[in-house]
């Protein structure tokens, strides 16, 4: 038994040092990174779908189209980049509501909003690993070409482009407790990736289905990686604006739903 | 003089959900150095008014008090430690990351060495969280609960699943921690946790606190004591004589619940000279801890039956 270490603190011992504030926010986003990064179950489908999906569709039968290969690198990169917003974002936390680990990170002096952005960090770092994965399949096997500045582009787009799927994560998140999530998420995923010509471009589509595109998200941010691509010349501020907008509408809900409800 | 302010208090708490009413009216202090155990049935209260004092639930009336604070309040927090019965950690993280994962929230917190050999998990610190069996998980969230020197623990079911050996270290651990002036409040199944740690017993029943008091107190409240000896009477015989409540008959011996216990070991012994292996023992814990609930149960149907 070791008594030595058992003094209380006295109270004007409870303020909080700054540094160890920051080293709050860094010690969750550093556990959040970790615990996925060694979660298999979590890593390989994220990882696998987008890469493997290319692998078929944009190098091994593009049908000879010159445009396949690049298309596709910007379509496919959107769908993997969806996933860790989605799943890493939204499962995670209906998940965690489910089984108490949110409502003892609540309990304890965590400070505000460090469990979201630990989420958050954990989202972009493995959306940078997919676009990274991505680029190098798209650069060799898939003989694309791309300046410097536009890998950057690129990078960057899949980095912060996982920030709406984040939001929309954590709303179905917020509305659906435990492993019910993970079937509602992936009715929302397939769906929209298929609809708002991820897999397939919309000009091969049904006229009226693809008129419907610009109601997902998705379908702007692919927008935006055709753009970086060099598939595309249209200006692109505007999907930029509606993606904020989904971003920070999904957040507000979220996180009032969260707030009132935990 | 400050250790008269209670560390954490729920002061004339009403809580509603839908037309349930989960709280009512209740009022509980916790003061420096003390240990209170919480106790009742399931859907008595007993989470729902722990999740007000973390400030997890607003209450719907009354006040919630953490340290004269409201304990949303990030300062008073920090000098609590919480064990909550359901919490599932990450499975993949190291026990040590959790450890030093938790530390990082509070400003003086313990390190991760003595945390481990409080909870005695020194030997599981590199280890998956997920890979460890539930005693020893137990074990890691006693360890996560001091680990920032809390003023104040919150220890919900704290020795679920735990061995014999591992749990009477716990208990010291727990013993130490209040003879250093730490707070404790505990919310147990097993009465004799209750029993062997606790200054304070709230029962609680239906939303309300229906006793508050010491461990003798509570006892005392039920007068009954058990009498058990060897002896050739038979069981018929003594139930008719007067201030026997009970007797059942397990194979020689008899074992008898009276009010009077004087009165009948003396009748006893007169009328059985053969009789040996006299024990005579107050009810424990959960004779009064069952008795009061039942009285609480009986209160509540009447007055359901009277409106």
């Amino acid at each position: 038994m070791e008594t030595a270490s058992l003094q209380i603190p006295a109270e004007h011992e409870v303020t909080m040092p700054f540094q160890r504030v920051i080293g709050a926010y860094l010690a969750e986003i550093r556990s959040e990174c970790l615990r996925y990064l060694r979660a298999p179950g979590f890593m390989l489908p994220v990882i696998l779908f987008p890469t493997v999906f290319y692998l078929m569709f944009g190098v091994l039968m593009n049908g000879g189209h010159p445009h396949a290969a690049r298309y596709l690198l910007g379509s496919y990169t959107v769908f993997g980049v969806m996933a860790p917003g989605l799943f890493g974002f939204g499962v995670s936390l209906a998940i965690e509501r489910d089984q108490g680990l949110l409502m003892l990170k609540r309990a304890l002096p965590m400070p505000p909003g460090a469990y979201l952005l630990g989420k958050m960090v954990m989202a972009m770092l493995t959306a940078g690993i997919i676009v990274a994965l991505m680029l190098v399949l798209g650069l060799t096997a898939g003989g694309v070409t791309l300046a410097p500045a536009r890998i950057f582009a690129f990078l960057a787009l899949g980095v912060f482009g996982v920030l709406p799927f984040c939001a929309l994560g954590m709303l179905v998140g917020t509305l659906i407790k435990g492993q019910g999530a993970p079937g509602l998420l992936n009715l929302v995923y397939l769906p929209m990736a298929f609809l708002s010509g991820l897999w397939f471009p919309l000009s091969v589509m049904p006229g009226w289905l693809a008129t419907t595109a610009p109601v997902w998200p998705s379908y702007h941010l692919n927008a935006i990686a055709q753009h970086v691509v060099g598939l595309s010349t249209a200006p692109v501020t505007g999907h930029v604006l509606v993606l904020a907008g989904v971003a920070a509408g999904c957040f507000a809900l979220a996180a009032a739903r969260l707030r009132r409800r935990g | 003089m400050p250790d008269e302010r209670p560390v954490a208090a729920l002061r004339g708490v009403s809580m509603r959900y839908g037309r349930v009413t989960a709280l009512h009216d209740v009022d509980l202090a916790i003061h420096a150095g003390q240990m209170l155990a919480l106790l009742g049935p399931n859907g008595a209260g007993k989470s729902t008014s722990i999740a007000l004092l973390l400030g997890l639930l607003r209450p719907g009336q009354g006040r919630a008090e953490l340290f004269g604070c409201d304990p949303q309040q990030l300062a008073a927090r920090r000098r609590i430690g919480v064990m909550l019965q359901s919490a599932q950690l990450p499975p993949t993280l190291r026990v040590g990351e959790l450890l030093r994962l938790t530390a990082s929230y509070y400003p003086h917190p313990r390190t991760v060495q003595s945390c481990a050999s409080l909870a005695g998990i020194e030997d599981v610190l590199m280890r998956p969280y997920g890979k460890l069996s539930g005693g020893q998980r137990r074990r890691v969230q006693f360890a996560l609960a001091l680990c920032g020197r809390p003023t104040l623990l919150f220890l919900d079911e704290p020795t679920v699943g735990m061995d014999i050996e591992a749990r009477q270290k716990l208990w010291a651990t727990m013993r130490s921690l209040v003879e250093e002036g730490c707070a404790v409040v505990l919310t147990t199944h097993y009465l004799e946790e209750a029993e062997a740690l606790a200054d304070r017993v709230a029962v609680m029943a239906h939303g309300r606190v229906i006793h508050q008091g010491t461990v003798d107190a509570l006892r005392a409240r039920v007068a009954v004591r058990r009498i058990r000896c060897m002896s050739s009477l038979s069981a018929e015989t003594v139930a008719c004589w007067p201030g026997v409540s009970l007797v059942e008959r397990h194979g020689g011996a008899l074992h008898i619940a009276t009010l009077e216990a004087e009165a009948v070991v003396r009748r006893l012994l007169a009328s059985d000279a053969d009789l040996s292996g006299l024990e005579v023992t107050r009810a424990g814990l959960a004779e009064a801890f069952t008795e009061l609930t039942r009285d609480a149960d009986t209160a509540l149907h009447t007055a359901r039956e009277v409106a």
